[in-house]
């Protein structure tokens, strides 16, 4: 009778290891491809995009959704891969701490007000605790160094400590830099990567483009140690520089792919404040429109006064008189006084950026548009009545102009600058991609169908409207991990054409986007 | 004394679906060896649950069976677009039963039930791909039940009786697919409620057509558990007024769905019998599970289901090899009443075949052991969870696919004894 239940008993284990199979598993061998490729170490160069930056700062789960930690896990999926070595920050705080100072601020979260009025806020839950004299023991297969331009991954010294106080160094690659001197190049080949991924260039325009186009566009100038920080780098010393990195890179790796420059144009940090956001009613217009007329006028009459023709101090002082209708009208913006526009002052173009970063609330009082303070009403009144304004008064009213400031916004003349030193890079990489048979990813197009129409996904569309998009962090220039995990897939798409490679994609919806937080002050 | 030890073995219940929705078919070891028929047979204490009415036909004064099953089951679920997989690690649920009835004179016996028919344990690995519908549940039902069977005539007979039910639930999912706090942690809600009662009642009648030919009817009635004042905990959730989750109470109803069974046995030569149960369960009003928590801040959830009725074919096999010994086959068809795009990884089933065996060995004459065993075979299944926007307007999650694979194996053991 025992012998029964030993049967019964063999029976039930054998039957209970029967595991449910798929006819094709997916997380078995085979049931994806690397392809011609080798993904087993895959180190990944760049800036703040790679590293995994976002909300104005660079923060744990924030590298854990970098785009190149989203890719090794789908690489995985087709070999076996090493350990994707992150130089992670010591919290989910952001801001790093220099000999125990705080030299770049915490993260930033989207805080509500007592009424509800969500907006980005500097989360201050919890004290900043990543010290850039702690050097981390590499290597590190995430080499993103925030900040860092083309030249610079070519720069020694970019990671000794020294250097972070007088801008020779960036502390980001402090933390992991094998030793003070090396470059972040070396310290790529030193791993010999099996395969990498490159996406640099966007900081060579970008500083340029945040500081309100305050720097210089460093055109036919080959020497980068004499650029400043807001400058753009030369377009030929970018393509030599970048062609040098990448023939180092390609030379013993089995591929890689070069990400291309997005147009600054299709960021939500220029394009979510309106440049005709001056909200007017009618009578507010009808006074603008008439104190502009009376600057025209006054400014006309001094010309005259001082010897110009009528007719052609007429045509200068014309460009003044500046009309404003009900309802939204664009603001006014400072420029170089010049022959042209003696006054230095004008409105907006319809294609010209104001900043994330302006103050919203100036904006709201004036900034941008006109002071009309009594002393202005009262000589506007003069005016009226036909007196002719004393030099003072004339200067008073040109004064009353209050336009918005260089520092605050990107004008054509900026924006041309910044365009053509993109494409110029753009065409570059592109070269070098074609050269060493590479991947070439269009992050410039993926960015802008962001911007134009969006990208769908399983919940809706991701698009580049800031907060809400769905794409772009708080800071209005870097990813959220859903924008990340859109890069990812562009990236895999590309892998797959060029290596004939089957790895899977990322669901974007599976992804976050801006973190809430109440935690401010 | 060896009951006593049997059921101690098992411990004391944790059920697991491998049925239909989270009807758990093991009532009785003789009847689940023989595909779980029984509705037309007349054997032993079984019949409390399968057929009140045959008790009365039952020999001896004195029945009781009882008895536990093991159950192994394990469900995986794989992406291909995305190369994701996943797999349950869910406990070993110990589903058990006990039976007793005692006849009073010749036309009346009464009886005592305690089983559980109904019950779930799901355990996903946390945070896995479709944690923003369930990272693990428990469900548990037991039911209580009194008893009478009453003898009309040689030929028909008819019993039932009220039933008890005491039931709890334990559910984990996350809030969402990406909402997380400060850390990165997923926010989640566990909801939590135990002493649930509730009562219901069966009633069945059996008809002798022939010596060897016998019919039966047994109707259970729908049970609808409504969990009041239960604790809904929430975790990780981003300190914001945006999220406006805080630990509260929850109500919520489930439904234990009615089952109609109908059934013939034939017995050939003394030594066969041959039996086919047909079962009908209700799942109909299974349409959505609602939680309404205390707060008004916090948005009420809803689950759809939009389960619909189905049938399950049972068929059975008895034959006496000796004195001590007696062999069991059996095979079923359980439709799963989970309808296509309603496939939630909570109760991932589709229609599943059984296939039984067992034993019985007499020890003496009062005195036996009753062994059975279960396979379930599953196909493999590509489904989704995407409720009909029109059906359920409130629901507005977006829909989560995959392949599902699942397997069960459950041996049992139980005791009959007749005096």
């Amino acid at each position: 009778m025992k012998q029964y239940f030993k049967y019964l008993a063999i029976l039930a284990l054998g039957i209970v290891s029967c595991e449910p199979e798929f006819d094709n598993p997916v997380n078995e061998a085979g049931a994806y491809s690397n392809g011609e490729a080798d993904f087993s170490r895959y180190v990944a160069l760049g800036n703040s995009l790679t590293a995994g930056y976002a909300d104005n700062a660079l923060y744990i789960t924030g590298q854990e959704n970098s785009y190149p930690n989203i890719l090794v896990q789908q690489f995985e999926k087709t070999q076996d891969v090493e350990e994707f070595a992150i130089p992670y920050m010591n919290d989910n705080a952001g801001g790093l701490l220099l000999g125990g100072t705080q030299i770049t601020s915490n993260r930033l979260v989207l805080a509500v007000d007592a009424s509800d009025n969500p907006s980005p806020q500097v989360y201050t839950g919890m004290q900043a605790t990543t010290e850039v004299g702690n050097i981390l023991q590499g290597p590190f297969n995430n080499m993103g160094i925030p900040g860092a331009k083309s030249y610079h991954l070519v720069a020694p010294g970019y990671g000794n400590v020294q250097g972070v106080a007088v801008g020779t160094a960036n502390p980001y690659f402090v933390r992991f830099a094998s030793s003070p001197e090396t470059t972040v190049l070396a310290d790529a080949l030193a791993q010999n990567p099996t395969f990498f991924s490159l996406w640099i260039g966007n900081n060579d325009v970008l500083g340029y483009a945040t500081s309100g186009g305050t720097g210089e566009f460093q055109l036919n100038n080959l020497d980068p140690s004499t650029y400043g920080e807001n400058d753009i780098t030369d377009p030929n010393a970018f393509a030599g520089v970048y062609a040098q990195m990448v023939q180092a890179l390609s030379a013993s790796a089995s591929g890689g792919v070069l990400i291309n420059i997005p147009d600054v144009a299709a960021v939500p940090f220029f394009n979510t404040i309106p440049n005709n956001r001056l909200e007017l009613d009618a009578e507010t217009a009808a006074n603008l429109t008439g104190y502009f007329q009376a600057v025209s006028q006054v400014f006309a009459g001094g010309l005259i006064q001082q010897g110009v023709p009528a007719e052609q101090a007429q045509a200068l002082a014309s460009q003044y008189a500046i009309t404003f209708s009900e309802g939204p009208n664009r603001f006014l913006i400072d420029v170089e006084p010049s022959d042209s526009n003696p006054l230095g002052f004008r409105q907006m173009t319809p294609d010209e950026k104001l900043l994330l970063t302006i103050d919203r609330a100036a904006l709201a009082q004036g900034y941008g548009a006109v002071s009309l303070s009594p002393q202005v009403m009262q000589i506007l009144g003069a005016l009226q009545q036909g007196q002719t304004p004393t030099q003072e008064e004339a200067n008073a009213l040109f004064g009353a102009v209050n336009g918005i400031d260089d520092a605050d916004a990107l004008d054509e003349a900026e924006l041309a600058n910044v365009r053509q030193a993109t494409a110029a890079y753009n065409d570059a990489i592109e070269a070098t991609a074609v050269a060493n048979n590479l991947g070439y990813v269009d992050a410039r197009e993926l960015l802008n169908q962001l911007a134009e129409g969006g990208i769908a996904f399983d919940a809706g569309i991701i698009t580049s409207e800031f907060v809400t998009g769905g794409a772009f962090s708080l800071d209005g220039i870097h990813l959220t991990p859903r924008g990340n995990a859109v890069m990812a897939n562009e990236i895999i798409e590309v892998i797959n054409t060029t290596y004939n490679a089957q790895v899977p994609k990322v669901n974007p919806g599976t992804y976050g986007t801006v973190t809430l937080s109440n935690e401010v002050e | 004394m060896k009951k006593i030890l049997f059921l101690g073995l098992f411990g004391l219940m944790a059920a697991v679906t491998y049925a239909g929705g989270y009807r758990v078919s093991l009532q009785g070891q003789r009847s689940l060896a023989m595909g779980h028929t029984g509705v037309a047979v007349v054997n032993n204490a079984e019949l409390a649950f399968f057929n009140p009415a045959g008790l009365v036909y039952l020999e001896n004064k004195l029945n009781i069976a009882a008895g536990a099953s093991a159950v192994f089951s394990s469900v995986k679920y794989q992406n291909s677009e995305f190369g994701l997989s996943s797999q349950t690690n869910s406990a070993v649920g110990t589903p058990f039963y006990a039976y007793g009835s005692y006849r009073i004179n010749d036309w009346l016996t009464l009886g005592l039930a305690a089983y559980t028919p109904y019950g779930s344990s799901v355990e996903w690995p946390t945070d896995w791909s479709g944690s923003h519908l369930v990272n693990n549940i428990d469900l548990q039902a037991i039911y209580i039940q009194a008893l009478a069977s009453v003898k009309i005539s040689d030929k028909l007979s008819v019993g039932g009786g009220p039933i008890y039910v005491n039931g709890s639930v334990n559910f984990n999912r996350n809030l969402s697919r990406t909402l997380t706090d400060i850390e990165g942690n997923r926010a989640n809600v566990t909801v939590d409620a135990s002493g649930v009662n509730a009562f219901g009642w069966s009633a069945s009648a059996m008809y002798n057509a022939t010596e060897d030919l016998r019919f039966g009817i047994n109707y259970r009635s729908e049970i609808m558990v409504e969990a009041e004042g239960g604790d809904a905990d929430f975790e990780n959730i981003p300190n914001s007024p945006l999220t406006p989750f805080e630990d509260t109470q929850f109500d919520a109803s489930l439904p234990l769905p009615a089952e109609l069974s109908v059934g013939v046995s034939y017995e050939l030569l003394d030594k066969w019998l041959f039996a086919f149960d047909y079962n009908r369960t209700f799942w109909d009003v299974y349409k959505s599970l609602d939680l309404d928590f205390a707060k008004p801040a916090i948005p009420d959830s809803q689950n759809p289901r939009n389960y619909e009725n189905s049938s399950t074919y049972r068929f059975g096999l008895q034959y006496l090899a000796n004195q001590t010994v007696t062999l069991r086959v059996g095979y079923y068809f359980d439709e799963s009443p989970v309808q296509s795009g309603y496939f939630a990884p909570e109760t991932p089933r589709n229609d599943a075949h059984g296939f039984t065996g067992g034993l019985s060995l007499n020890l003496n004459d009062r005195f036996s052991i009753d062994a059975s065993f279960l396979y379930n075979r599953y196909e493999e299944v590509n489904e989704s969870y995407a409720p009909d926007p029109s059906d359920f307007p409130n629901y507005d999650g977006v829909p989560f696919e995959g392949t599902y694979k699942t397997s069960a194996f459950i041996p049992g053991l139980g005791v009959t004894y007749k005096l």
